[in-house]
C-alpha cells in the first residue's frame, strides 16, 4: 500500500533531472541545426565547417592538438596557483597595519588598471623563454582580483568578533587564523572563480602577443596557425579545446567554493522558509 | 555583628571586581561619551546599567571589559590578575547585543573559542563545553551550525561560550533586546539561575525598566550628554524572583522609583527619548 504513494527515483529527482537535461538537450539541438545550415546552404568548409568535421579534425589533429592543450593547461594552473599563494599572501601583508597598505596599495592599483597585454611585449623581452612570460601574463592577471577580494574579505570581518577575540587576549596570529581568514573564505572563493577564468584568457591573449612557435607552443599558437593555414576546421576544434578547458576551470573553481562554504555560508545554502 | 555561624560567602563575594574612578571617554569624532563616572560593582552583585539610548552604557562597559582606552581617570580590576597588556586575565566575559557567532563554526567550535585561544586542546575543553551547553539547554545542538538556530537559541550559544571560561564577572550589553516578549523572559530567568547557581558578578544593561527590576540586586541609572551616574539603586536580594515575583509590591514599588528616576535622567517633563538644549 505504502510503496504505491512512494514516489520514484525519477520523480523525486525530477528537478536535478531536468537541469541536466535541459541544457544538454538545447546543445544537441544547436549542434544540429548547425550541421543542417551547413549541409542545405553549402558553404565551404574554409569558411564555415560542420560539426561533423570539426570533430573529425579533433580526432585526426589530436597528435598535435592534445600536448597545445597540456601546454595551456599547464600554464593557466600555475598562474592561478601561484596567483593564489601571492594573492593571499600579500592581502595578508597589506591589512597588517594601516601604514603598510597607504604604502603599497596604491602600486597595486596601478598594476592592476595597467592593461596587461601592454605589458606582455616587455615580459617577453625579460622572461627567458615564452613559456615563462606566458606564466607571468597569467598570474599578474589573475593575481589582481584574488588579491582586492581578499584586502576587501580580511577587512570587513565582524567588529564584535574582533572585539571577543581581543577580549580574550588572541594574538594577532590567532586572529588571523580562527576570524580574519575563515571570515574572508567567501570572498576568497569570489577571487578564485574570477582568477580562474582570467587566468586562461591571459594565457590566450599573451600567446598571441607572443607568437611563439615549436614544440613547447598552447593552443593559441594552434589556432592562429590553423588560421593561417586555412584550416578552419582545425581552428574550430583548438577553440572546443579552450572552451572545454574554461568549462573544466569554472567547474572545479565553483566545486571548492562549495566545498568551503555549503556547511554555513548563505551563497551555498537553499533557501528554506 | 557576629559572622561566625553564617556559610562562607565565596572568595569573590564582597570584594570589588571592577572600580571606576572618575572615567572620561571621548571619541576621535570629538563626541563625549563618558564623563566623569565612577562606579565601583562587588563580587556577587547583579547590575542593571539602565539609560536613555546613547547615553554611553555600552562605552562604560567595553571600558570595564577592557576593550578601549579611557580618555582620563582609571579603570581597576583589584581581584583579577592583571596581564602585560595591562588588562584583567581570562576574568571576564563579554555577551553582545547580537549573538556575535562564528558562522563557519559549529556550536560546540563557538563555545571552544575562549579555550582555544588560551591554548586550550578540544579533548581537555570537551567536558567544560558540554557542560556550559547544558547550562542553557543546547546540549544536542553541539554539532548544528548558528544559521539552523533561532535568534533564542543563538543567545544562549553567545551565553554558553561566556561561561564557557569560569569567569568572575559577566557582561551583558541589553542581550535580549531583539527578541521576543516570550524568549527574553525565559532567558532572564536561565541569567538569573545562572547567576544564583554559580555565584558570577554580572553588570547587565537594559533598556527596560521592568528587566533590570526583575533581574538585578542593583540599578544603576545614568544620564546623556554627557554619560554619567544618575542614580544607584541598591534593592534586596532575600527576595524569591521568579514568575511570581512579577506580581508582588516589592516589584511594582521598585519599577516606579526606578522610572521616576529615569525620567529624571532624560529630563522630565519632556517626553521619552528627546533631547534638551
Ligand atoms: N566608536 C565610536 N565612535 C564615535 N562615537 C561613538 C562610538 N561609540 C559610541 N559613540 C558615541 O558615544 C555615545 C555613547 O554611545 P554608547 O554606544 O555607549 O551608548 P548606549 O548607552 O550604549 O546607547 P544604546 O542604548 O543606544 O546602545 C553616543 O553619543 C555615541 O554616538
Ligand atoms: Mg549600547
Amino acid at each position: 500500500m505504502a510503496a504505491l504513494h512512494e514516489p520514484g527515483f525519477v520523480f523525486r529527482h525530477r528537478e536535478t533531472l531536468l537541469r541536466i537535461a535541459i541544457p544538454i538537450l538545447v546543445v544537441v539541438c544547436l549542434v544540429l541545426l548547425w550541421q543542417v545550415l551547413v549541409t542545405a546552404t553549402g558553404v565551404p568548409q574554409y569558411i564555415l565547417p560542420g560539426p561533423g568535421a570539426v570533430a573529425l579534425a579533433l580526432v585526426k589533429d589530436w597528435g598535435t592538438l592534445s600536448p597545445a592543450l597540456w601546454v595551456t593547461t599547464k600554464i593557466t594552473m600555475s598562474a592561478l596557483a601561484l596567483a593564489l599563494v601571492g594573492g593571499v599572501g600579500i592581502a595578508v601583508f597589506l591589512v597588517q597595519s594601516k601604514w603598510i597598505e597607504t604604502a603599497f596599495y596604491p602600486i597595486a592599483v596601478i598594476l592592476q588598471v595597467t592593461p596587461i597585454v601592454a605589458i606582455a611585449p616587455l615580459i617577453l623581452i625579460y622572461a627567458p623563454t615564452t613559456q615563462v612570460a606566458l606564466l607571468i601574463c597569467a598570474f599578474l592577471v589573475a593575481f589582481f582580483p584574488i588579491l582586492s577580494n581578499m584586502v576587501q574579505g580580511l577587512k570587513s570581518v565582524d567588529h564584535n568578533l574582533l572585539n571577543l577575540f581581543d577580549l580574550y587576549g588572541a594574538s594577532r596570529w590567532q586572529t588571523l587564523i580562527y576570524l580574519k581568514l575563515p571570515a574572508s573564505l567567501p570572498y576568497f572563493m569570489t577571487g578564485l572563480r574570477i582568477g580562474g577564468g582570467l587566468s586562461l584568457i591571459a594565457a590566450v591573449v599573451a600567446e598571441f602577443a607572443a607568437g611563439s612557435a615549436g614544440a613547447g607552443s598552447g593552443l593559441a599558437f594552434r589556432l592562429l596557425e590553423a588560421q593561417y593555414r586555412l584550416n578552419i576546421p582545425r581552428l574550430f576544434a583548438a577553440l572546443i579545446l579552450l572552451s572545454a578547458l574554461g568549462v573544466v576551470i569554472f567547474g572545479i573553481t565553483s566545486f571548492i567554493a562549495w566545498l568551503g562554504l555549503h556547511r554555513w555560508h548563505e551563497s551555498s545554502i537553499r533557501r528554506e522558509n | 555583628m557576629t559572622e561566625t555561624d553564617a556559610p562562607l560567602p565565596p572568595a569573590s563575594h564582597k570584594r570589588p571586581l571592577v572600580v571606576m574612578r572618575n572615567v572620561s571617554k571621548s571619541f576621535s569624532s570629538g563626541t563625549l561619551a563618558l564623563s566623569d563616572m565612577s562606579l565601583t560593582v562587588q563580587g556577587g552583585e547583579f547590575v542593571s546599567l539602565l539609560g536613555p539610548s546613547g547615553c554611553g552604557k555600552s562605552t562604560a562597559l567595553r571600558i570595564i571589559a577592557g576593550l578601549g582606552d579611557v580618555s582620563t581617570g582609571e579603570i581597576d580590576w583589584p581581584s583579577s590578575r592583571i596581564n602585560s597588556k595591562g588588562l584583567p586575565e581570562g576574568d571576564i566575559s563579554f555577551v553582545f547585543q547580537e549573538p556575535t557567532l562564528m558562522p563557519w563554526q559549529t556550536v560546540f567550535g563557538n563555545v571552544y573559542l575562549p579555550l582555544r585561544l588560551a591554548g586550550v586542546s578540544k579533548a581537555a575543553a570537551r567536558e567544560n563545553i558540554m557542560t556550559s551547553l547544558d547550562m542553557v539547554g543546547l546540549k544536542d545542538f553541539a554539532d548544528a551550525y548558528p544559521r539552523e538556530l533561532s535568534g533564542g537559541m543563538k543567545m544562549r550559544v553567545s551565553i554558553a561560550r561566556a561561561l564557557v571560561t569560569k569567569p568572575k564577572l559577566l557582561l551583558m550589553d541589553e542581550p535580549f533586546a531583539a527578541l521576543d516578549e516570550i524568549t527574553r523572559q525565559k532567558l532572564n530567568d536561565d541569567v538569573l539561575r545562572l547567576w544564583r547557581e554559580t555565584g558570577i558578578t554580572v553588570i547587565f544593561v537594559t533598556h527596560s525598566v521592568f528587566e533590570s527590576a526583575y533581574l538585578s540586586n542593583r540599578i544603576v541609572v545614568m544620564k546623556a550628554r554627557p554619560g554619567r551616574v544618575h542614580a544607584d539603586f541598591p534593592l534586596s536580594t532575600s527576595l524569591d524572583r521568579g514568575p511570581l515575583y512579577r506580581s508582588s509590591e516589592e516589584y511594582r514599588a521598585t519599577c516606579e522609583k526606578v522610572s521616576h528616576s529615569l525620567m529624571e535622567a532624560i529630563g522630565f517633563p519632556l517626553a521619552d527619548g528627546m533631547e534638551m538644549h
